[in-house]
């Protein structure tokens, strides 16, 4: 039993010291790493440390005296920007914009990217490009024509209008990173499929979409953000109807009505990253090594 | 509420369910065509939804906007090309056209080279996750927060006071002898340092997408390359960054638009003033500050066409990823 145990207790010094020889010689890896995290979070922590100190004192000191002694921290900024009328019921709006304004542009993009990388058809390559150019077009010069035809259909201050305008916009980008993905596919995995004979159909929900699962989830976090984020839009096409409000319109307006007190702004930055910061963490599980194992020909 | 719980319906199930059903009903219908014509029309089916939305949504307005720049302040007079004579010649857009070309320099190599050390690194600690988050965070910030941001990071106090800004507080600490700078007033560092800001926004972005495309190389063509005897040095230039050529191509050709478009940061930081002035914010200020509609819109026309040669590139590539799969 004695012999047992130290049998045991060597070999756990043994695993240890592997593991140790293991970290110390991957060390510069992560001193790399962990440098450069902490270069892109420093402006962060700047802000966020700003959120928590009173108005006063972010404009006249430096963020960093705040760990000094008197230590002088409030919640009054998130208080505020929390208890402003209607910021539930717009925290609700924006998850009514932005799911089906991620959902619908990307399943329209998939369809047509995967007639793009994997159809033959004329004028094939010339469409392409011009999808590419018009991820060019500034927003800003859409805005008056398309406002004129929502106004004649009746479309604004409706959220299926914006789901309309917002996969507009989104679709160029998300065609092209489609594109290349299920574009790098190998030819023999849909020479296969059909040989079993599977239509087009069951080629792209069982081969193309599994298969480009990190390219999906990658747009997922995206076009998410992006319309989360999104004023512009939701200001031109909804017209700053309280009960269609989303957080962003009810956040800028909060600024406003309190005569440019930016200090409020930086709590309501934390509160409404919450959600796409949500959304990159779900998705990473989708970023796996591996997907296409077994499928190349070796 | 009744309202609220019906809408969570549709956005949940009936939004998802129309895009599958789309799809179903075209292969249903084509399964009535004769099998000969199926491969001729099945593709317009497939991209008929995404040519309509951007046929409304983009190619309109474009054209609309490309004929409106032919025309006066307030598109009642035809003036030709006039409109075009201004822009290329305007002092203000002189300026912006410097400016964009340092940007698309600058900006497109930073970000690009930035999100492919970190993607690749990241790849290989088992905190890939939290540590790949920090770098998108920037990305999550709404540009008007990232600018309160970079303000307090670029804070000047005049030589002697107490700093405020990050980045002047950390350098006179370290360096005794270094003057405080106005970083957004000073011609030289100005235009840099606004760069830098849309680096630290982008570079998440590059991450994550050659990140998605690193996933995607096969683990046995690695392994292979490495039981033949190859270091990682080797792997990396011989076989990673060859496999995710055409990833790159795209992650570079949207940072390119990006920098073509650049907007957001200078019009919340500088509103282009000190000699940052960029194309998209003189767009911005000829449209809604002085209301010239047709040369704002010559601008755009001007943006549209500077992407062509981007575009060529990538038609090329794309044929060749064809030809090689």
């Amino acid at each position: 039993m004695t012999t047992a145990a130290t049998a045991q207790a060597r070999e756990r010094e043994a695993s240890l010291s592997a593991r140790l020889a293991r970290a110390l010689s991957q060390g510069p890896l992560h001193v790399v790493v962990l440098l450069i995290c902490a270069v892109w979070l420093l402006p962060s922590v700047g802000l966020l440390v700003s959120s928590f100190r009173p108005a006063r004192l972010v404009a006249s000191t430096g963020w960093w005296t705040a760990f000094t002694p008197p230590f002088n921290f409030t919640l009054g900024m998130y208080r505020e920007a929390l208890s402003t009328s209607g910021m539930a019921q717009s925290f609700i709006n924006s998850l009514f914009i932005s799911i089906p304004s991620t959902v619908i542009p990307i399943m329209i993009a998939a369809f047509a990217a995967y007639a793009f990388a994997w159809m033959k058809f004329p004028g094939r390559d010339l469409l392409f490009v011009i999808v590419v150019g018009l991820l060019v077009v500034p927003l800003q010069m859409t805005l008056i024509p398309v406002l004129r035809l929502f106004n004649a259909l009746g479309l604004t201050g409706t959220f299926f209008g914006i789901w309309l305008a917002h996969t507009g916009y989104g679709l160029p980008f998300a065609i092209y990173l489609l594109r290349n993905f299920f574009g790098a596919l190998p030819k023999d995995l849909f020479e296969s499929v059909y040989l079993d004979g599977a239509s087009p159909l069951t080629a792209f929900f069982w081969l193309v979409f599994p298969l480009s699962v990190p390219a999906l989830a990658s747009l997922v976090i995206f076009q998410f953000m992006w319309v989360w984020n999104d004023l512009l839009v939701a200001l031109i096409y909804l017209g700053g109807t309280p009960k269609v409000a989303p957080m962003t319109v009810t956040i800028s307006n909060l600024v406003n009505s309190l005569g440019g007190n930016w200090q409020v702004l930086t709590a309501a930055a934390f509160v409404s990253m919450l959600l796409p910061m949500l959304v990159f963490f779900s998705m990473q599980q989708y970023f796996v090594r591996g997907i296409l194992a077994g499928s190349v020909k070796g | 509420m009744a309202n609220t719980l019906l809408m969570a319906l549709i956005v949940v199930l009936g939004v998802p369910a129309v895009m599958v059903g789309y799809v179903g009903l075209v292969e249903w219908l084509l399964g009535f065509l004769p099998e000969r014509h199926r491969p001729g029309v099945r593709p317009w089916l497939w991209i008929g939804p995404a040519v309509l939305f951007l046929v409304v949504f983009l190619v309109y307005p474009a054209l609309n906007t490309a004929g409106i720049s032919l025309f006066n302040a307030d598109s009642t007079r035809f003036v030709g090309l006039a409109n075009y004579a201004y822009v290329f010649t305007a002092q203000d857009m002189l300026i912006a056209f410097k400016n964009n070309i340092l940007w698309l320099v600058l900006f497109t190599l930073l970000t690009v080279t930035f999100g492919l050390i970190i993607a690749v690194l990241f790849d290989r600690v088992r905190y890939e996750a939290a540590a790949k988050a920090l770098i998108f965070l920037p990305m999550a910030i709404s540009f008007v927060a990232a600018g309160v941001i970079w303000k307090l990071m670029y804070d000047f106090k005049p030589a002697g006071l107490p700093q405020t800004g990050t980045v002047n507080a950390l350098l006179t600490t370290a360096i005794p002898s270094f003057q405080p700078q106005a970083w957004l007033f000073n011609p030289s560092t100005n235009n840099p340092g606004l760069i830098a800001v849309g680096v630290w926004m982008w570079t998440g972005f590059c991450m994550v997408i050659l990140s998605a495309g690193l996933k995607g190389i096969p683990t046995e063509i690695l392994e292979a390359a490495r039981v033949d005897g190859a270091n990682e040095w080797q792997v990396f230039w011989r076989i990673i960054l060859p496999m995710l050529s055409s990833t790159i191509t795209v992650v570079a050709t949207t940072m390119i638009i990006n920098s073509l478009k650049a907007f957001d940061i200078i019009y919340v930081m500088t509103n282009g003033n000190y000699g940052t002035e960029v194309i998209a914010n003189r767009m911005y200020k000829e449209m809604f500050n002085f209301h010239q509609f047709g040369r704002a819109s010559a601008i755009a026309v001007i943006l549209l066409l500077a992407i062509i040669p981007i575009m060529l590139k990538n038609i090329q590539d794309f044929r060749r990823q064809e030809a090689l799969r």
